[in-house]
């Protein structure tokens, strides 16, 4: 029955590397391999692969160029990146957050104004709109946890008021950003690497955090069994709450970096999309809808996927217009595949 | 100094000394429903109690009052001689008196060693030492003789019978001195019953863990137990040691129970 670790009682497991000890380097092979297969990440990692294979190899000039590169990694993945990581802990928490990308268009504006109409320096402002973010989401953690809304109508509403607010001020037209704002930009989003190199450290720091840290143990926990885990004396409504301040300030924070990237600060920028992309991000790569279980590393994968997908159009040259419905059929596919491979590690086959 | 007498709190009733619960005239209602009537029993060191009956006799309450879930009407609980007013599960855990139910409090996308340690964990600050609690989770769950692959997979993966025998060494791991299981072998195949009862065996051996175990197989009760308790409509019917009683006595008692219930609908009809 289990081919992980056959035999009575594993002595030492050892980290990671499966039932380990075979003889023979076919069994080891076989085993590895059933090991990946078994990793949540492993689908979608080898579709990454395939569409990069392919798009690098039919579209080698255009693809690998440094422009398309910056266009890829910063412009198309870091956004999704680092939104799927707040989507990701809040999803196994069994929570959601669509006010993010209201977020991401709201904090830009506080940081103008705090500049431009309260003479904060700069990189003061650029903290306001982080800061701005943090109580987003503390609010979307108070009317979820304290008034025990269901967080899908809490982030709902949420959504509304900022993109409303951001609309108000803004007159609905977009704004330059002084100079003195563009300089505090220079490291969060100004140069072309800076947003790819933001997502992959916060990727790799919330992988930590969620699968080394007592956080990372709790939210899985909140989300996985509620009960279980208040019985266990785990404070679930501070983890939700934490979660929700976690994507508020990343949303914030990416809001921010646009803004810095594309030197103007658009009440038009934002909204539902990014959300959504990177809630596909992390189904596709495998977070539960129903909480308990999901990863960063599969979160930005699902990311990479896409902006593959929206990057490798355009060089194609094919129409952006069918895009919805790979993504559509991308969502579905990988949807499919975790129940698939879930009942199969339940029944403790091989594949 | 005079030497105080174990249990001198006050207390008039004199509690065994090894006696490491006692239950005294608990009763408990829910509006017109009586849920306990003037329950008392009690719980030797290191015994394994069974306590059957209906469904509604009163079993899952008796549990939730003395895990300290629900509160008590009227009536004590001594815990090693001492009174105790038991206000929360938490508490009462404190005490060493923990309660393993069927729907279990493990996390399913958590590893094993992850559940051990929930909410206690090892911690080399800033990330949790996973490689201590590994190693400390295989040590108790092998001297505890839980038969699982590796701590490493995750408890989702394991059968029902391995997810209790976890539950079970957790709360031991977790300094468990008064141990109640809420049907601990309810939708069990045969072989996984008989893995959690050769579990609550070597706990009985130990002999520092008292157990309490809802039951609703005489056969395995008899098997399993040192003394049985039968609870019918709210009351401790009987008590008897387990080598003292029969699966026909108890049969009897219950076919009898039945009778009477039919009975007195007929004479109320």
């Amino acid at each position: 029955m289990s081919d992980i670790a056959p035999g009575r009682v594993v002595g030492r497991p050892s980290a990671g590397g499966g039932g380990g000890g075979g003889n023979g380097a076919g069994r080891l092979v076989v085993q590895g391999l059933g090991v990946f297969l078994r990793q949540r990440e492993a689908t979608v990692l080898v579709v990454t692969v395939a569409m990069l294979l392919y798009f690098g190899i039919s579209h080698f000039s255009t693809f690998v160029s440094q422009a398309n590169a910056v266009d890829l990694l910063s412009e198309n993945f870091a956004p999704i990146a680092v939104i799927a990581i707040g989507e990701v802990l809040l999803l196994i928490c069994g929570q959601i957050d669509l006010s993010v990308g209201f977020i991401y268009t709201f904090a830009p504006f506080v940081m103008y104004f705090m500049v431009v109409y309260y003479h904060f320096p700069a990189w003061l402002g650029v903290i306001a709109g982080l800061v701005s973010g943090l109580i987003a989401g503390w609010v979307n953690g108070f009317l979820t946890v304290t008034l025990g809304l269901p967080s899908f109508i809490t982030t709902l509403g949420t959504g509304f008021v900022l993109e409303g607010l951001a609309l108000t001020f803004s007159h609905a037209e977009p704004l330059t950003p002084t100079p003195a704002i563009m300089s505090a930009g220079k490291y969060i989003g100004t140069s072309p690497w800076s947003q790819f190199i933001w997502a992959v450290v916060l990727v790799a720091i919330f992988h930590v955090v969620l699968t080394r840290t007592r956080w990372g143990l709790y939210t899985i926990s909140s989300g996985g069994n509620l009960l279980g885990a208040r019985e266990a004396g785990i404070n679930v409504g501070r983890i939700v709450y934490g979660n929700f301040m976690i994507t508020g300030v990343l949303g914030a924070l990416v809001g921010l970096q646009i803004a810095f990237y594309d030197s103007s600060i658009d009440p038009s920028a934002g909204g539902y999309t990014p959300m959504f992309y990177s809630v596909t991000a992390a189904v596709i790569g495998g977070t539960a809808m129903l909480g308990g279980s999901g990863t960063i590393l599969g979160g930005a994968l699902g990311a990479l996927v896409l902006s593959t997908l929206i990057d490798g159009f355009d060089i194609l040259g094919i129409s952006a217009n069918i895009l919805p419905v790979i993504f559509g059929c991308a969502i579905l596919a990988a949807m499919i595949a975790n129940v698939q491979l879930a009942r199969l590690r339940g029944s403790g086959g091989t594949l | 100094m005079t030497v105080q007498e174990p249990g001198a709190d006050g207390f008039s009733s004199s509690p065994a000394p090894d006696d490491a619960l006692r239950v005294e005239h608990i009763s408990k209602r829910f509006g017109a429903v009586i849920a306990l009537r003037d329950v008392s029993l009690h719980l030797a060191r290191g015994e394994v109690l069974a306590l059957l009956g209906d469904n509604g006799a009163g079993k899952s309450t008796l549990i939730k009052i003395i895990c300290g879930f629900q509160q008590p009407d009227r009536g004590q609980i001594l815990v090693n001689g001492q009174e105790v007013t038991l206000k929360s599960v938490e508490q009462a855990r404190s005490l060493g008196i923990d309660v393993v139910y069927q729907d279990l409090a493990l996390i399913p996308g958590l590893s094993v060693y992850h559940n051990m340690f929930l909410n206690r964990e090892r911690v080399r600050w800033p990330l949790l030492n996973n490689k201590e609690m590994r190693r400390v989770a295989r040590e108790h769950l092998d001297e505890m003789g839980v038969n699982i692959p590796s701590v490493n997979v995750d408890v989702a993966q394991l059968s029902g019978g391995q997810r209790q025998a976890i539950a079970i060494a957790r709360a031991v791991f977790e300094d468990a001195k008064i141990l109640l299981l809420d049907e601990p072998l309810a939708a069990m195949g045969a072989k996984e019953g008989a893995m959690i009862l050769d579990l609550v065996r070597d706990l009985k051996a130990r002999g520092d863990v008292s157990i309490i175990i809802i039951m609703h197989n005489y056969a395995q009760a008899l098997e399993i137990a040192d003394r049985v308790n039968l609870l019918q409509q709210g009351e401790v019917t009987f008590d008897k040691l387990a080598r003292e009683t029969s699966y026909d006595e108890l049969i009897e008692l219950v076919v009898e129970e039945y009778r009477r219930a039919q009975r007195e609908r007929h004479g109320a009809a």
